[in-house]
């Protein structure tokens, strides 16, 4: 493998992660949509939003990091994607810019929209925010209507070179079962987390047996739609890429990834064997089933991602047009820019250690009800 | 033959513009606020005065409810480089991308971690870890602003790059170059000392309220005496980089600089307009018979000794760069803009062919007709050299606004540090000092008025027009989304003043801290 090829891999390894925390990290997504599902009283749901409410700020970072990282290391995709399934992309944003207020304003006087309509966005972003992004993700497998053409920006008249080849502009991907499942089995997961979350850092026994109740079910509903997912996954056809660069399906495609790729395997059984064993766990009262099915998901997703990208695989396909499709190779930034951002790379340890730092500062006493009328 | 809908530009810009100018509300008071909120925090951890720690919260609260609106707007501004710029991002996303990667890195982590300590860590960490965490948070937002600002400065002068054609995009090929080129770090510091200045303004305003109302009076005064010194220093060093920001962009923009004059003909030992006005509805790129300023009050030399450091040096004015002929720093002759389209449309023939050419011979002979005139590749996508001059009037008395106010700003913090406590008896100080807070902001979104509407119609300099930039989309999307953008931050933002005015009527706990 040459100096370019193995940073596209090394690349593509740190947006996986950073999608894999993202999805970890949605959590808080998850807490807020069981606002009312677990909150029955006022001052479960202060509770409940306190508790979110200290670590959304990160779940929001992680988002624009792994934007910027993705636009840094392969701006093809910036370009394609965004810009042509347009819908999508902007309907995520407004979800998140729905949260970025809704904690500050929710509980302020004079907020003009009154507290409930606050949550209300607080619980749109929590159930649309992982649907649209598992939705948008499940395209990674499935593909989009796009063409690129970059002889175009030769031409004074159209110098434009994506395309989308779908009016609706994104929003097709929501007609595709296998992208929704994935969308629906995303947003599953994080409401789980969040019942094992809230299990841990609430100091208070009725909202810890609601939510541990509550996980039994989410825990089956996540299986369920998870695991026909996977299913069809492995069993689906996907987009190879050949030695002359030519894009092709190929049957089993993910399969053979995981044949040809035995740690990534390795990485996906022991993230779903951490999901489940979490899911068992907290449904038994165990307090940090959350540490357990947290990374498990961490591990599942970066898999899953890898499969998407690494062994040949066209990680953006076009069913518009198959050699359109993006791969690590024809839609990376060039060897000095790669090389550049692998030094600032470097850093990501000691970014970990400080927010491990401030975590675990802040979730060392569990939430208790006379901490919410202090914020 | 397909072409760009002139109006999907036009509503993709205003779509940029919006986002930016509501996100350019919050941002200044985020870095102005938070450093005012550290001072203090600094004292109470130094003196171990409860009233400091008061103060500090108060502010901290204003800071937080400011935040989240730029953070939300923030976001939006990001992706908008690929929803609506697709095109840019990969002309130059390779160059482009990598400061946005590095800003969530090094500054958004440190930014949002150590925001969730200073709010939520009051009792869980020590006295210095807490206000570590505040400092480090500002510290954050300071650093998101510079990487933020590289990659303004380098759409407005790119530097560090080589175009591949066969990739068809820019790549980078010196990083610092990209990161700590000139114009990059003046523009830095401009902005952010801006920032504390808009950040200083808002705190004397809001203390000088409380004067008023008779309230708070400690607090008011302790306030005031932190952010007028620091106002005072932050709105000089903004007059210094201001001067350094001129002189760059006489060197790298002269278009910008002669639109922000009003200056159709130039030449040598060329005044500075001190206050003017514009004649109403006249054609900057072409000749007029009457004069194109109605009021023109002069400092004479000065726009020379700016843009040159010589009180006799020249500075051209539109027609002249339009025209072209006149002699450049360097000592080449000037291109008009006829010939400079000319060798745009040469590149960007050669890169077709260049693409299309089937032997080496070929291939070698193209790539050479590139290279030769990749200076002036952006230009071939214009239609006529009247696109090449920005919207004058807009710039122009932006540009006035801007450097009015700067200069009200250090009387004003300067005033407040020689009245100190004796602006309890002047109301009419107070009163001017509250009405000041607004035009802290009208000054801080001229200055962007300036820097963006006047390098028109370039999304990266002389490279690539906007034209040329944008996404493939239906002008209906842009719109809509425009006005849900619109609906939103402005409803958010009655929201937020809403709130904002509601807990600075309820004031600053410092007085129970006292008692």
């Amino acid at each position: 493998m040459d100096d370019i090829a193995l940073l596209q891999h090394y690349w593509w390894f740190l947006v996986s992660l950073l999608g894999a925390l993202l999805v970890f990290l949605m959590f808080v997504q998850g807490g807020q949509s069981l606002i009312w599902t677990l909150g029955k009283t006022e001052e479960h749901r202060r509770m409940l939003l306190l508790a979110t409410g200290r670590k959304w700020e990160l779940t929001f970072t992680t988002l624009v990091t792994f934007g910027g990282a993705f636009f840094a290391s392969f701006p093809l995709f910036y370009s394609t994607s965004f810009g042509g399934a347009y819908w999508v992309w902007v309907l995520i944003l407004l979800c998140f810019v729905l949260q970025a207020v809704s904690y500050e304003f929710q509980l302020k006087r004079k907020n003009l929209l009154g507290t409930t309509t606050y949550r209300v966005f607080l619980l749109l972003n929590g159930i649309l925010g992982p649907l649209l992004i598992g939705t948008a993700v499940g395209t990674f497998f499935t593909g989009a209507e796009f063409v690129v053409n970059k002889a175009a920006i030769a031409s004074p008249s159209m110098p434009v070179i994506s395309s989308w080849a779908n009016p609706l502009h994104g929003l097709e991907a929501a007609f595709v079962p296998a992208n929704l499942l994935l969308g629906i089995s995303v947003l599953l997961l994080t409401r789980v987390l969040a019942c094992l979350y809230f299990a841990e850092n609430i100091a208070d026994e009725p909202l810890r047996a609601a939510c541990r109740k509550r996980l039994v079910m989410e825990s089956g509903f996540f299986l369920l739609f998870f695991l026909t997912w996977l299913v069809q996954w492995l069993c689906s056809a996907g987009f190879a890429v050949t030695e002359a660069g030519t894009v092709c399906l190929e049957p089993y495609k993910y399969l053979h990834n995981l044949q040809a790729m035995p740690a990534v395997t390795a990485v996906l059984l022991v993230g779903v064997l951490m999901v489940v064993g979490g899911m068992l766990k907290g449904a038994l009262g165990w307090k940090y089933a959350f540490w357990l099915a947290g990374p498990g998901s961490v591990l599942v997703v970066l898999a899953l991602l890898l499969c998407a990208g690494w062994n040949d695989t066209a990680y953006y396909p076009s069913v518009a047009d198959l050699q359109s499709s993006l791969t690590i190779a024809n839609s990376s930034s060039g060897l000095f820019t790669l090389k550049t951002m692998t030094y600032v790379s470097f850093i990501i340890p000691f970014v970990i250690a400080y927010i491990a730092w401030a975590w675990r500062a802040l979730d060392s006493e569990p939430i208790t009800v006379e901490e919410t009328d202090e914020h | 033959m397909e072409a760009i809908d002139t109006s999907l530009v036009d509503w993709s810009r205003a779509q940029f513009a919006l986002t930016a100018m509501y996100h350019w509300l919050f941002v200044p008071l985020t870095l102005g606020l938070g450093v005012v909120m550290a001072i203090m925090e600094t004292l109470y951890v130094r003196t171990g005065r409860e009233f400091w720690k008061q103060t500090a919260k108060f502010w901290m609260k204003l800071f937080g409810i400011n935040f989240a609106m730029g953070v939300a707007t923030g976001i939006i501004l990001e992706f908008e480089f690929g929803t609506n710029w697709s095109n840019y991002s990969w002309f130059v996303g390779d160059i482009f991308g990598a400061p946005l990667a590095i800003e969530g890195i090094l500054a958004f982590f440190m930014e949002s971690t150590f925001i969730a300590v200073m709010y939520f860590g009051w009792n869980k960490v020590s006295k210095r870890a807490h206000l570590a965490s505040t400092w480090l948070t500002i510290v954050g937002a300071t650093i998101s602003a510079w990487w933020i600002l590289v990659a303004n400065a380098w759409m407005q002068h790119p530097v560090g790059m080589e175009f591949n054609p066969d990739t068809v995009r820019n790549e980078m090929v010196d990083f610092v170059a990209v990161a700590f080129n000139g114009g990059a770090v003046v523009k830095f510091c401009h902005t952010v000392a801006s920032s504390w200045v808009l950040g200083c303004v808002f705190v004397v305003g809001v203390s000088c309220w409380y004067l008023l109302r008779g309230r708070h009076k400690e607090f008011a005064h302790a306030s005031i005496r932190v952010a007028a010194w620091f106002g005072l220093v932050a709105a000089l060093l903004t007059a210094y980089t201001g001067h350094h920001s001129g002189r760059i962009i006489a060197e790298q923009q002269p278009m910008k600089l002669a639109a922000a004059e009003g200056l159709y003909e130039g030449g040598h030992g060329q005044g500075l307009v001190l206050a003017g006005v514009l004649r109403p509805g006249v054609d900057w790129a072409a000749p007029t018979q009457e004069d194109k300023m109605l009021l023109n009050i002069e400092m004479p030399y000065a726009l020379s000794l700016l843009a040159t450091h010589e009180a006799e040096g020249y500075v051209p004015g539109i027609r002249n760069i339009l025209e072209g002929g006149y002699t450049l720093p360097d000592g080449s002759k000037a291109l008009s803009a006829e010939e400079k389209m000319l060798r745009g449309r040469m590149a960007i023939e050669a890169l077709a062919a260049y693409r299309d050419a089937e032997d080496e011979e070929d291939k070698a002979a193209a790539l050479k007709a590139l290279r030769e005139n990749f200076d002036y590749f952006g230009y071939g996508y214009l239609k006529e050299p009247a696109d090449l001059v920005p919207s004058v009037p807009l710039t122009f008395y932006s540009f006035r606004i801007m450097v009015m106010l700067g200069g009200y700003f250090i009387v004003l913090f300067a005033g407040l540090l020689v009245l100190r406590h004796r602006v309890e008896k002047w109301r009419l100080v107070q009163w001017g000092v509250v009405l000041t807070i607004p035009l802290a902001w009208l000054a801080s979104q001229a200055g962007w008025v300036v820097a963006e509407v006047g390098r028109q119609p370039w999304a990266i300099q002389g490279l690539l027009p906007n034209v040329a930039a944008i996404s493939r989309l239906e002008t209906g999307s842009v719109q809509t989304t425009f006005f849900i953008f619109l609906v939103l931050f402005t409803l958010l933002l009655v929201a937020e003043l809403g709130i904002m005015g509601k807990a600075i009527a309820t004031g600053p706990e410092t007085d129970k801290s006292a008692a």
